[in-house]
């Protein structure tokens, strides 16, 4: 086998261009599959490390998925929110250990701002139950202090004490709608997460407050900045409402029932969803597009290994000469088999094998470009099984289709006897 | 006197729904003997050699190459017996174009343990010493590209492939007719020398009868064959 295995080695050189142009359709079609996969179970193992450790969110009615798209990955926006009393009664159930309570509608350049308290940074988890902590600085402790993300902190620049400023609504802070005279400091920066959280600037939710006085009917009350900060800081800033409630639990079990509860509350309207199966019935809602990018991207292989089927059949002809010597000088029909079949074999592996180097390049330098747009940070990049399985399959299936040249090599040969009459 | 190294009895044979293309009464060849065989092309003589080869097989009659009956050996068995004790040079484009001149040369230790073994520890230098011995001294020679040879080098690497792992049979079909005059007989003094040496047995196919000279034994195929050259 040995011997068989540096002929066809021998063979593929000598047609080096062909077969590489082969080589090179079998790596893109496997890197295409490979990529997609890859991004499905990376998006899900992003989001899924995003939250963990919150038993329930609540908010105002709206989809599932809304509520959880825009309370944990700050994608989207809400059109109702969850009167403070409401909160209250919440906060104070039996069967709920915490709650954190958060506003958000306000952006920084483009950053999400996020009120909140500071038991979000305590009860807060991601990737399975790790707690958010700082880098440097403190939680908020003054009312215009905020708490920055790590990506917040290294795109703009900011260090502890850089003032910053709010704008109203996501839009840009020249627009005049801005919270100009209420401007903020950096107390704290975060740790890096891979979740939003680092493209998050929290501020206190008595802070959110502040910077909206005067801004009762939605806009902007052109006296609204003629009132000073210091008077603003003796105001009640209680907030009138929150955008949603991170809950927990004190007992899990208790899980299916609260939720009910929350959902059929007599008074204000609620949605009460579980993070986890929220986020089942978002890849419910991708799975069928995800299913079809994976069956178009198996065809494409399939095409890959049809080119190696191709090449391999039209250079039977001018290797006529080549089968007979080989017969000559003592090959079995099966050598000649063997041969052809080691030769799309070795066509498969090395395209599969390139194909899984072009993935991992490509996300290796397309994943941090993700994770700084969408703020959720890819799975785990590195060869995993998968790749083993896709070699292993692309090689095994091109070993299979190498049979067809290879048997008709095998007849002809046998048919030519020694002498092949050109 | 040992077994006949070639024994033909009655043989016919006959390609696919086509005319009969060989039948030959009688013919042999016996150990040790360097046989010249005419045949102009189109008499059958490739036909013959792919007979005695083993890679095709006769509809009747009796075919003993070296002590096997050709006619009812199994397939694999024929394989075997030309890998193991038989050497085929072509009237052309003899070499594996992927392949060195060593490499072109070494290929039936590829495919014959007993080819292997004979060819001593050292296959490259077996190699070296045959192509040496068949006027391919030059070692920058031996690791070019084949089709940077010339025809009559070309056909020297077939012959030392033919001889490589000391086969018991060298069967030569047209190997000259790409030489002039002078490089022929050349080629066939080198190889009838390196025959010879081996205690091999020779079988050499050509439609130039001024060759018949060079060879212990001289037949003619187009007598021997009942079947006649097709029209």
């Amino acid at each position: 086998m040995t011997a068989l295995f540096s002929l066809a080695w021998s063979s593929l050189l000598n047609r080096k261009g062909s077969v590489i142009l082969t080589i090179l359709a079998v790596a893109l079609s496997v890197a295409l599959f490979l990529g997609v996969e890859k991004a499905r179970s990376g998006a899900r193992e992003g989001f899924e490390n995003t939250i963990s450790g919150t038993d329930l969110i609540v908010g105002a009615p709206t989809g599932t998925v809304n509520l959880l798209l825009y309370s944990v990955f700050r994608m989207g926006s809400t059109t109702a929110e969850v009167s403070w009393p409401t909160y209250r009664q919440i906060a104070e159930r039996p069967d709920v250990a915490w709650t954190v309570p958060i506003a958000l509608g306000d952006s920084h350049r483009g950053f999400r701002v996020m009120g909140t308290t500071t038991a979000y940074f305590d009860h807060y988890k991601y990737g399975g139950g790790q707690p958010l902590e700082l880098a440097e600085g403190a939680l908020f402790d003054d009312l215009f202090d905020a708490v920055i993300g790590a990506d917040v902190a290294r795109d703009l620049g900011y260090t502890l004490d850089t003032p910053l400023i709010l704008t109203h609504g996501l839009g840009a802070a020249d627009l005049g709608s801005g919270h100009e005279n209420r401007p903020f400091r950096v107390s704290g920066i975060l740790k890096p997460t891979g979740t939003p959280v680092d493209r998050t600037v929290h501020v206190s939710l008595e802070a959110i407050t502040a910077i909206h006085v005067g801004w009762e009917t939605g806009a902007k009350n052109p006296l609204a900045d003629s009132i000073p900060t210091e008077m603003i800081r003796s105001f009640d800033l209680t907030p009138k409402t929150v955008t949603a409630i991170f809950v927990g639990l004190e007992r899990k079990g208790t899980i299916l029932t609260t939720r009910r509860q929350i959902n059929t509350n007599r008074g204000e309207p609620l949605m009460a969803i579980i993070p986890g199966e929220a986020l089942r019935e978002l890849w419910g809602v991708t799975s069928i597009a995800e299913r079809a990018l994976l069956a178009v991207s198996g065809f494409v292989i399939a095409v890959g290994l049809v080119s190696i089927l191709t090449s391999i059949l039209t250079s039977l002809n001018e290797r006529r000469r080549e089968m007979s010597i080989l017969r000559a000088t003592g090959a079995r029909p099966g050598h000649i088999f063997s041969l052809l079949v080691l030769e799309s074999g070795l066509i498969g592996f090395m395209g599969a094998l390139i194909g899984i180097v072009i993935v991992h390049s490509v996300f290796a330098v397309v994943a941090p470009m993700l994770q700084a747009r969408y703020g959720v940070a890819f799975g785990s990049g590195g060869p995993g099984l998968l790749d083993l399985y896709v070699l292993g399959a692309v090689t095994f299936a091109s070993l299979v289709i190498g049979a067809v040249p290879a048997i008709a090599a095998m007849r002809r040969s046998l048919a030519d006897g020694l002498s092949v009459r050109l | 006197m040992a077994d006949p190294v070639i024994d033909i009895e009655g043989l016919r044979f006959a390609w696919k729904s086509g005319p009969q293309v060989l039948d030959i009464e009688a013919f042999r060849v016996d150990a040790g003997e360097r046989v010249f065989l005419r045949g102009p092309s189109g008499s059958g003589k490739s036909t013959l050699l792919g007979l005695i080869a083993g890679v095709l097989q006769p509809q009747a009659g009796r075919i003993r190459v070296l002590g096997e009956d050709m006619s009812t050996l199994a397939a694999a068995r024929r394989d075997r017996l030309r890998a193991d004790r038989m050497g085929v040079i072509f009237q052309m484009f003899n070499l594996v174009p992927y392949l060195s001149v060593t490499g072109n040369v070494l290929l039936p230790l590829r495919f014959s343990q007993a080819r292997r073994k004979a060819a001593g520890n050292d296959p490259q230098a077996e190699a070296r010493r045959l192509l040496a011995r068949l006027g391919l001294q030059d070692e920058s020679l031996l690791e070019r590209r084949v089709s940077d040879l010339s025809v009559g080098q070309q056909q020297r690497v077939a012959a030392a492939r033919a001889l490589i792992g000391s086969p018991s049979l060298v069967i030569a079909d047209e190997p000259t007719s790409a030489l002039d005059a002078d490089a022929r007989d050349r080629f066939i003094n080198l190889l009838s020398e390196e025959v010879e040496r081996s205690g091999a047995t020779l079988l050499f196919v050509s439609h130039d009868a001024s060759l018949a000279g060079l060879f212990t034994r001289a037949a003619d195929l187009t007598t021997m064959n009942r079947a006649g050259a097709p029209a």
